[in-house]
C-alpha cells in the first residue's frame, strides 16, 4: 500500500491544461468547459496491479519496537525474544506504581513509518484498538469494545485549507481522497474504503504548492490526514446561513436572586464584538417568567421596546421581524438593552417559570434561518407545556431511578429544532432539583451542550461565579459551525452500529449537527461484518460539512489508518486503555438509562474481568499466580474502578440526581482527554516544585512534577498537593504557607480560598506558573479551591482518592482481588 | 344452522388477519427504507407509530371473539402473541403519543435489526394463522353443508367429534 514504492519519477505529460501560473497558493484553476470526467471506461482494474505485489516484500525491516508486531502478524511468526513494551506482563497485585511520570500518550499503531507519519492526530481521532482484529470472532475473544472516539472540530493550530473547484471523491462510496489511497499509476487511484478504482481528474494532476505537474500524490489532500476544503455550491442545500444567536433568559424571582443576569449581561457587553460572525450576524433576546417577553430592537427606535405575550398556551410572535436584528446595525440598542435588563427585573416577584413556551417561541423565531439558542434556567419549569414535576426522592439518592426523561416534549422540540438547524444550549444554574434528565434532551438531540452550575449564587458561591464567567466568555467567543452534518465512513467489512454524543442520527451513518463546537466529542461503536482478509490496513474517515460563522461552506476531513492483525496478542498489544475507558463510560451511561444502574456497574466490572481473563487464557503461555495484565492494559482496572466511583455511577453515597445526570451527560459529550481528567484526576505534589525537568514555554518556566496515585497513602501532613480534576483543588497541610499562600501560619488560612496571592517568592511563581499552565491546556475554566486539612470541602477532595476504600466502595487492592477471584473461577 | 358463531368468528378472523398481514408487510418495508436511507427516521416514525395500537387492538378483538366462541385451541395459539404485545407496549420508550418507535433511538443498529426480525416473525405468524383460520372456515362450512344435507352423518361425526368436543357440553354426561 505504500505509495513511494509504486512510483517512478513523475513524467510531465506536457503543459498543464489549466490556467496561467502565478495563482496564489491553494487556489485552483477552474475546469476548462469541455472537460468531461469520463466514468467507468477504465472497467475493473486487475485486482493486484503488478507493482503492488512487490510492495510487501519491499518493506525494510524496521528497527522500531512495534514493527516487530506487524512483521509477526504478516509472516505468521510467533512473538519470540523481544516482547514489545505493550505486552510486558505486569502483575497488578504486586506493582504499586503503575502511573507513568507524565501524561499517558496514545499508543502508536504499528504501521509503516511513512503511513504513520501522515496519520491523523490521536487527539482528533482515536480507536480503542490500534490494531484491528481481522475477524469478529477474534474481536469477541479479546473482549474489548471496538470503537472510535472523535473530536472533529477541535481547535487546531495548523489546519491546511484547500480551495478547489473539484473535490476528488470516490465514485461509489464518496470518500474524500486521503493520504492512504493507493495510486495505481499517474491517472488512477484506488479508494481505501471500498477499493474502487477511480480516475484522477485533470486539474488534480497539478500541484499548486510545488507548481509541478504529474504528481498527484504530493498534493495537500494526499499529504495531510486532517484537511479542510472550501465547499462549492453543490454542497449547499440553501445559501449559507448567517450567524444567529438568541438568548433566552429566566427572569423569575429565583433567577434574579442568584444574580446570574448581571454576569450574563456584562459578559455579553464585553464580548459583543467578539461573537463569531460577519456583517450578517443577528442577535435576539427573549426573557420569560410566567409570561414571555420579546424585545423589539428595530433600528431607529430610541430604546428597546419590550413586548409581553401572556398567552402561553398558544405562543405567537408579536411582530414578524425586528425581534432578531442585525448586530452591526443595531449595536447601540442591543447594548442599551443589556445594560438595562438586570434593572428591569430587579424587583420582580414572579416565581413561575414557563420554559416550554419560551422554547417554542425561540424555535418559531429561529426556524427561518437556523442558529443557536442559549437558554439560562434556574428552576424547574412549572407552567405551560413541558412543565415538570419534582420526582427526586431525597431518601433514594444513594441509588438512582428517574434517569430517563419524564416527558418527550423536550425531545420532540429538539428534533424539530434539529430539522430547522437550530441548536439549543442549556445553562442550568439552580440549587434545587431541575430534572436535568428531561431538560437535557433539548440539547442532546439538537447538538447543543449542557452547562451546570449547582447552587449558583453571586454571594454565597464565588467559585461558581468565576467559573460561569470564564465559561461564558469561552462559549461566546469560541469557533462555531452551523447547519452541519457529519458522516463517518469505514473500510468495507466494518460497520458502525451505535453513536454516542449530542446529535441526531439522520440515517445509518449521517449525523445531523445544527451547531458544531470545538468542545464536543463523539464516539461510535463498530462491528466487523465481514472478515478483513487480504487487507493490511483499514481506514476510517470522518467528514464534517458545516457553514463557518463567516458564511463559508467548508468540509473538514479527518482520516485514520490502522493495521489489521490476526493474532490475539497483537490485538492486546494495540489496546488503547484510555479510549477503551471512554467508550465503556458512554456504553455504561446508555445501559443505566435503558436498563438500570446496577446493570451498568456490573457490565463495567465484567468488561475489565473478561478482558483480563481472556488475556490470561489466550495470550499467556506461562500461568503465574496473581492478577496479570499486559502493560498496555495495566491501568484498565484502575480506570474501571474510577468510573464506578464517578458521580454518574456510584451507589451507596448520596448523590443528587441532577449531579448524577450531568455527570452522565459529560461522560458522553466531552472529548476523551477531558473525560479522562474527570474520571481519573492527576495528583501532583506542589510544595517541593523544582525547576528540574521543567518546561520552558514563552519564557516562563513551568515545573513538571511527577504524577502521583490517587491514594491517601501519598498524601502527608507536611505536603501540599494539587489535584487536577477539571477543577483544580489543592489540599493544604503546608509548611510553605508564607511563601506561596501568603499567610503567617496555618490557623490564619481562611476556609474558602480561591485565588493564589501573587507573591514575589520563587515558589509562588513556580506554583502559579504550573497552575496557569494546567488551566491553559483546556477550554473549560477549572476553578481553584484551596482546602485546609480540616475544611468541609476536604470530603470532595477525598472523594477523588480512587484507590482508597470508602464506606460503600472497594479500595483498589480489594477490587483487584475481586477481579482475580472472578478470573480464576 | 349454517352460520354458527364459531364460523362467523373464523371468517372475521380471516379478514382481520389479512389486514394484519398488510401491517406486517408495511413494517418490513418501512424498516428497510430506514436502513437504506430512503426516508428519515422522524417521518418514518410518524407513519409507523399510529399503526401500532390498531394492530394490537385488532388482535385483542379477535382473541376476545374466540373466547366468546369458546375456541380454546385457537385462543391458546394466540395467547403468546397477546402477551408479547402487552410486554412490548409496556416497555416502550417514553412518548406522549401512541406508538413504539422513537426516532432518536431507532437508527441504532441493534434496535433496527430487532424491529426487522420482529416484522418478519410476525408476518410468518400471521400467514400461518391466516391459513389456520381458512382451514377452520372450510371445516365449519363442510360440516354445516354435510349436516344440512343429512348425508354421511358418521363421516361428519368423525370430524364432528373432533370439532365439537371442545365446545359443547356433553349432554350425555349430564344425566
Amino acid at each position: 500500500m505504500s505509495r513511494c514504492s509504486l512510483f517512478s519519477l513523475p513524467v510531465p505529460a506536457g503543459a498543464p491544461q489549466s490556467g496561467p501560473p502565478g495563482r496564489h497558493l491553494g487556489h485552483y484553476p477552474s475546469l476548462p468547459p469541455g472537460y468531461n470526467n469520463t466514468p467507468a471506461s477504465q472497467g475493473a482494474a486487475p485486482p493486484m496491479h503488478p507493482p503492488m505485489q512487490t510492495a510487501p516484500s519491499q518493506y525494510p525491516p524496521q528497527p522500531q519496537l512495534y514493527q516487530q508486531v506487524t512483521g509477526a502478524s504478516r509472516f505468521s511468526l510467533p512473538l519470540q525474544g523481544n516482547t514489545p513494551e505493550a505486552l510486558r506482563v505486569v502483575n497488578l497485585l504486586q506493582e504499586r506504581n503503575l502511573l507513568p511520570a507524565g501524561p499517558i500518550p496514545a499508543p502508536t499503531p504499528p504501521l509503516p513509518q511513512d503511513l504513520q507519519k501522515v496519520n491523523c492526530n490521536p487527539e482528533v481521532f482515536r480507536c480503542t484498538l490500534s490494531s484491528i482484529p481481522q475477524t469478529q470472532s477474534l474481536l469477541n475473544k479479546a473482549k474489548l469494545p471496538l470503537g472510535l472516539l472523535l473530536h472533529p472540530f477541535k481547535d487546531l493550530s495548523q489546519l491546511p485549507v484547500v480551495t478547489s473547484s473539484t473535490i476528488v471523491r470516490c465514485r461509489s462510496c464518496r470518500t474524500y481522497i486521503n493520504p492512504f489511497v493507493s495510486f495505481l499509476d499517474q491517472r488512477r487511484w484506488k479508494c481505501n474504503l471500498c477499493f474502487r478504482v477511480n480516475d484522477v481528474p485533470e486539474e488534480f494532476m497539478y500541484n499548486p504548492i510545488s507548481r509541478s505537474y504529474g504528481e498527484p500524490q504530493k498534493r495537500p489532500e494526499v499529504q495531510n490526514a486532517t484537511i479542510e476544503f472550501i465547499a462549492p455550491s453543490e454542497y449547499m442545500l440553501r445559501p449559507p446561513q448567517p450567524a444567529v444567536y438568541l438568548f433566552v433568559l429566566d427572569v423569575s424571582h429565583n433567577a434574579v436572586e442568584t444574580g446570574y443576569l448581571n454576569v450574563v449581561c456584562q459578559s455579553l457587553l464585553d464580548n459583543i464584538s467578539a461573537l463569531p460572525g460577519d456583517t450578517r450576524t443577528k442577535v435576539g433576546f427573549i426573557t420569560f417568567d410566567s409570561t414571555i417577553h420579546f424585545y423589539n430592537l428595530q433600528e431607529g427606535l430610541s430604546q428597546p421596546q419590550m413586548l409581553i405575550v401572556s398567552d402561553i398556551e398558544e405562543i405567537f410572535l408579536p411582530t414578524p421581524d425586528s425581534l432578531l436584528v442585525n448586530l452591526n446595525e443595531c449595536k447601540e440598542l442591543v447594548q442599551d438593552l443589556l445594560k438595562s435588563l438586570p434593572h428591569i427585573f430587579e424587583k420582580t416577584m414572579e416565581t413561575q417559570s414557563a420554559l416550554g413556551p419560551a422554547l417554542q417561541a425561540a424555535f418559531k423565531l429561529l426556524s427561518p434561518t437556523g442558529g443557536r439558542v442559549s437558554v439560562f434556567q434556574t428552576q424547574l419549569p412549572s407552567m405551560g407545556v413541558g412543565a415538570l414535576k419534582s420526582r427526586e426522592d431525597p431518601n433514594q439518592r444513594a441509588s438512582a431511578k428517574h434517569l430517563a426523561p419524564a416527558t418527550d416534549f423536550y425531545k420532540k422540540l429538539a428534533l424539530d429544532c434539529s430539522g430547522q438547524q437550530v441548536a439549543v444550549d442549556l445553562f442550568l444554574l439552580s440549587a434545587q432539583y431541575c430534572d436535568l434528565a428531561s431538560l437535557g434532551c433539548i440539547s442532546r438531540y439538537s447538538a447543543g451542550s449542557v452547562y451546570y452550575y449547582p447552587s449558583y449564587h453571586h454571594q454565597h458561591n464565588p467559585a461558581q461565579v468565576e467559573r460561569f464567567e470564564k465559561d461564558l466568555k469561552r462559549y461566546l467567543t469560541r469557533k462555531i459551525g452551523f447547519e452541519a452534518v457529519m458522516r463517518i465512513r469505514c473500510t468495507k467489512g466494518l460497520s458502525i452500529h451505535t453513536f454516542h454524543g449530542n446529535f441526531f442520527v439522520r440515517s445509518t451513518d449521517l449525523l445531523s449537527l445544527p451547531n458544531v463546537n470545538p468542545d464536543a466529542g463523539f464516539a461510535v461503536q463498530m462491528s466487523i461484518e465481514e472478515n478483513l482478509v487480504d487487507m493490511q490496513v483499514v481506514s476510517f474517515q470522518a467528514a464534517l460539512l458545516y457553514t463557518s460563522s463567516k458564511g463559508e461552506r467548508r468540509i473538514r476531513v479527518h482520516t485514520l489508518c490502522l493495521p489489521v492483525v490476526n493474532s490475539l496478542t497483537d490485538v492486546f498489544a494495540g489496546a488503547d486503555v484510555q479510549a477503551v475507558t471512554g467508550l465503556l463510560a458512554s456504553m455504561a451511561v446508555d445501559r443505566s438509562v435503558s436498563a438500570s444502574l446496577g446493570d451498568a456497574r456490573d457490565a463495567m466490572t465484567n468488561a475489565a474481568i473478561d478482558s483480563l481473563a481472556s488475556y490470561r487464557h489466550a495470550a499467556l503461555t506461562i500461568q503465574q499466580p496473581g492478577l496479570l495484565a499486559p502493560a498496555c492494559l495495566r491501568l484498565f482496572p484502575l480506570y474501571v474502578l474510577a468510573l464506578l466511583k464517578q458521580k454518574a455511577f456510584r451507589t451507596g453515597t448520596s448523590t443528587r440526581l441532577d449531579d448524577r445526570v450531568f455527570s452522565m451527560c459529560q461522560l458522553k459529550f466531552q472529548p476523551l482527554v477531558y473525560a479522562m481528567l474527570m474520571i481519573h484526576p492527576t495528583l501532583y505534589r506542589v510544595d517541593d516544585l523544582s525547576d528540574q525537568g521543567a518546561l520552558n514555554i514563552s519564557e516562563r518556566t513551568i515545573p513538571q512534577p511527577r504524577e502521583l496515585q490517587l491514594s491517601v497513602e501519598k498524601l502527608c501532613r507536611e505536603g501540599a498537593f494539587l489535584m487536577d480534576a477539571g477543577s483544580v483543588r489543592r489540599s493544604c497541610n503546608p509548611s510553605f504557607l508564607t511563601q506561596v499562600l501568603g499567610v503567617p501560619d496555618y490557623a490564619a488560612l481562611p476556609q474558602n480560598m480561591y485565588q493564589l496571592p501573587e507573591l514575589e517568592t520563587a515558589e509562588s511563581q513556580r506554583t502559579r506558573a504550573f497552575i496557569g499552565w494546567l488551566r491553559e491546556q483546556r477550554p473549560f475554566y477549572p476553578s481553584l479551591h484551596i482546602i485546609r486539612d480540616d475544611s468541609p470541602q476536604k470530603g470532595d477532595f477525598m472523594q477523588n482518592m480512587i484507590e482508597d476504600r470508602t464506606e460503600s466502595a472497594l479500595s483498589y487492592y480489594e477490587f483487584l482481588l475481586h477481579m482475580q477471584q472472578q478470573i480464576s473461577k | 344452522m349454517a352460520f354458527t358463531f364459531a364460523a362467523f368468528c373464523y371468517m372475521l378472523a380471516l379478514l382481520l388477519t389479512a389486514a394484519l398481514i398488510f401491517f406486517a408487510i408495511w413494517h418490513i418495508i418501512a424498516f428497510d427504507e430506514l436502513k437504506t436511507d430512503y426516508k428519515n427516521p422522524i417521518d418514518q416514525c410518524n407513519t409507523l407509530n399510529p399503526l401500532v395500537l390498531p394492530e394490537y387492538l385488532i388482535h385483542v378483538f379477535f382473541c376476545v371473539m374466540f373466547f366468546c366462541a369458546a375456541e380454546w385451541l385457537t385462543l391458546g395459539l394466540n395467547m403468546p402473541l397477546l402477551a408479547y404485545h402487552v410486554w412490548r407496549y409496556m416497555t416502550r420508550p417514553v412518548m406522549s403519543g401512541p406508538g413504539l418507535y422513537d426516532p432518536t433511538t431507532i437508527m441504532n443498529a441493534d434496535i433496527l435489526a430487532y424491529c426487522q426480525k420482529e416484522g418478519w416473525c410476525k408476518l410468518a405468524f400471521y400467514l400461518l394463522s391466516f391459513f389456520y383460520y381458512l382451514y377452520g372456515v372450510y371445516l365449519l362450512f363442510l360440516l354445516c353443508t354435510l349436516s344440512c344435507s343429512g348425508a354421511a352423518v358418521f363421516g361428519a361425526g368423525v370430524q364432528h367429534s373432533w370439532f365439537y368436543t371442545k365446545r359443547a357440553p356433553r349432554t350425555a354426561d349430564i344425566h
